[in-house]
């Protein structure tokens, strides 16, 4: 029984394992990278392939790939992180007030979300880095306004099957304001899908971050973004092909990590989607 | 049906006209005044920005160039580009159809390999080929599509030298191979994904097993009562994913030096060419909307319960 409820749970322990990995990455980098990802250029030793001195080789300014790619977690992370929350509180904000208050709010706000799903993500945010221009903040607020609208919708829809339950009512017969109980009686009964989406949204805006920096709209060189990284391998596939190989591999990793773990927690805080599977 | 038709199609005006105000206040309204930008690092002089924001109407108010934008667009005029002044339609017409390929060249090879390993792993679920599908299916939902076609790129150009490393070829088929597998397999991954869903779902309806009890052979049991009710539910999430099949053209494009809509719209985006981008995204967004027309039309082919009152 135990050993079937594991096996149940395959994607929730290894998507857990992953994430966790890549956070300790991140955070413990000056502990683990070996050479400092920008300082440590030494045209002495560049374009070497992997070996005992470097163990993912180095790029043509002489800089240590490993190095490179474990400082790399912290930008993707923190790009997936902080533009999800945003995304999230936008999406909860916007979704907890149309679904609460309905009326001609809910008509725009739903009128809106419709817009946003009808363009391609990557679109919108090509056209929100094309105002602002390159750089790692115009990344966090770019993707931060693009993906807002699963997140509003699933909180509208939950509201909606939520309002006229009992604890609500009870709490507006004892007079809370709105706002409190759309804050304090609804959301936090309706926080798993919501987290649902906000991992695997966390995935989607790091693969985001990583195309925009591989077109030369994000992260700008030397910061180690892997995208950018990717950007230089292509350049030099010919001469350095090793660096096209790790920096991509981080982000599969990282990415299949969270997507796991989204389902995962799927499976758990939505017992319906089990029982289809 | 008809009358369903030209309801569909009149719904797609006021789209239509509510993404272009979006994307107009969008590129327009936020601080970064293309004058301004035009330069690049070494700042025009003001006389020269003036000058600028005169030839290009930028000192006329919002709503008057919104309403020229918009009653342009009408009449096929999408502007002049800033820097080459270029007309914007002629600059995007002859990469059209090198992007429509691309795309449904993609769309093809996901097609013709998605849905017939959801459909076997829904049919075999547990068995080998399902668990390598689903493990396949969330790693090709999870890889970086423009690194799969760098490490393809290396592999079959660089090492085996077999196929050309980017380019458009004069539109040869075997430049085609390797962008459109690129574009492919991501959506080939959600699509055997969501197949498998789908399969599995209208596997424990009563009508299945009905026609199962009743002796109906079970390869037309699959045909007519699998199939048939899975396209539904697969064409709904399909058509909303094919959303970003089309965006990553953009970045694809872009990886293969593919002179398509994708790859001119991060060139004016560089060059801060706001007439082009609009264009491009214009174009995009109104190809995706018009997926999605064709996606709902085609249900009433599909599943005639569905009335179109």
């Amino acid at each position: 029984m135990l050993a079937k409820k594991l096996r149940r749970r395959t994607n929730l322990v290894a998507g857990t394992l992953i994430v966790v990995f890549m956070v300790l990455l991140a955070v413990c980098a000056p502990l683990l990278a070996p050479y400092h990802p920008i300082d440590d250029a030494d045209l002495m030793v560049s374009e070497e392939p992997p070996g005992v001195e470097h163990w993912f080789g180095t790029d043509s300014q002489g800089r240590d790939v490993l190095s490179r790619v474990i400082y790399g977690a912290r930008i993707s992370l923190s790009v997936g992180l902080i533009s999800q929350a945003m995304n999230s509180i936008i999406g909860i904000i916007l979704g907890l007030t149309a679904g609460y208050f309905g009326r001609w709010w809910d008509d725009m706000v739903m009128g809106l979300t419709n817009i946003m799903l009808s363009i391609p993500s990557v679109v919108f945010a090509l056209a929100i880095m094309a105002v602002l221009g390159p750089g790692l903040i115009n990344v966090f607020i770019a993707l931060g306004l693009t993906n807002w609208s699963y997140t509003c919708r699933i909180t509208r829809s939950q509201v909606l099957f939520t309002r006229d339950l009992n604890y609500v009512k009870a709490a507006e017969a004892i007079g809370l304001s709105r706002a409190r109980i759309m804050f304090t009686q609804i959301l936090p009964n309706i926080v798993g899908p919501i987290l649902v989406i906000a991992t695997l949204g966390v995935a989607g805006a790091i693969l985001m971050e990583a195309a925009l920096s591989f077109l030369g709209l994000g992260t700008q060189p030397p910061t180690p973004s892997w995208g950018g990284m990717l950007a230089k391998a292509r350049e030099q596939l010919f001469i350095t092909p090793w660096i096209s190989i790790f920096p991509g591999l981080a982000i599969f990793v990282t990415v299949l990590g969270l997507n796991l773990l989204g389902d995962g927690l799927r499976d758990i805080l939505d017992p319906h989607s089990m029982s289809k599977q | 049906m008809l009358a369903y038709t030209i309801r569909r199609l009149l719904q797609f005006i006021p789209t239509i006209i509510a993404i272009t105000l979006l994307v107009f206040l969008l590129l327009n309204v936020l601080p970064g005044n293309a004058a301004l930008m035009a330069g690049g690092k070494q700042r025009l002089s003001q006389e020269a920005q003036e000058r600028l924001i005169e030839k290009w109407g930028l000192d006329q108010p919002l709503h008057v160039r919104y309403w020229n934008y918009v009653s342009g667009l009408v009449t096929g005029e999408m502007g002049k580009s800033y820097f080459t002044r270029e007309d914007v339609g002629d600059m995007l017409a002859p990469r059209l159809w090198p992007t429509f390929k691309l795309a449904l060249s993609a769309l093809l090879i996901a097609c013709i390999l998605g849905i017939p390993l959801g459909f076997y792993s829904a049919m075999h679920q547990g068995s080998w080929v399902d668990s390598l599908t689903m493990v396949g299916a969330v790693s090709g939902v999870s890889m970086p599509q423009f690194w799969l076609g760098l490490l393809l790129m290396y592999l079959f150009s660089v090492k085996l030298g077999v196929l050309p490393t980017f380019g458009y070829g004069d539109g040869k088929v075997i430049n085609l191979i390797l962008p459109a597998f690129t574009l492919g397999v991501g959506y080939m991954a959600l699509l055997a994904r969501t197949t498998r869903a789908a399969v599995v779902e209208v596997l424990t309806q009563d009508y299945v097993r009905t026609a199962r009890a009743k002796g109906l052979r079970p390869l037309l049991v699959n045909r007519k009562h699998v199939f048939r009710n899975t396209l539904v539910l697969l064409l709904t999430s399909a058509g909303l994913q094919f959303g970003s099949l089309i965006g990553e053209t953009v970045v694809v494009e872009t990886l293969f030096s593919w002179p398509g809509i994708g790859s001119l719209l991060v060139n004016s985006i560089f060059y801060r060419d706001i007439p082009v981008t609009q264009g491009c995204i214009v174009v995009i967004i109104s190809a995706f909307l018009l997926i999605n027309l064709i996606v709902d039309l085609l249900y009433a082919v599909i599943d005639p319960r569905i009335k179109y009152s």
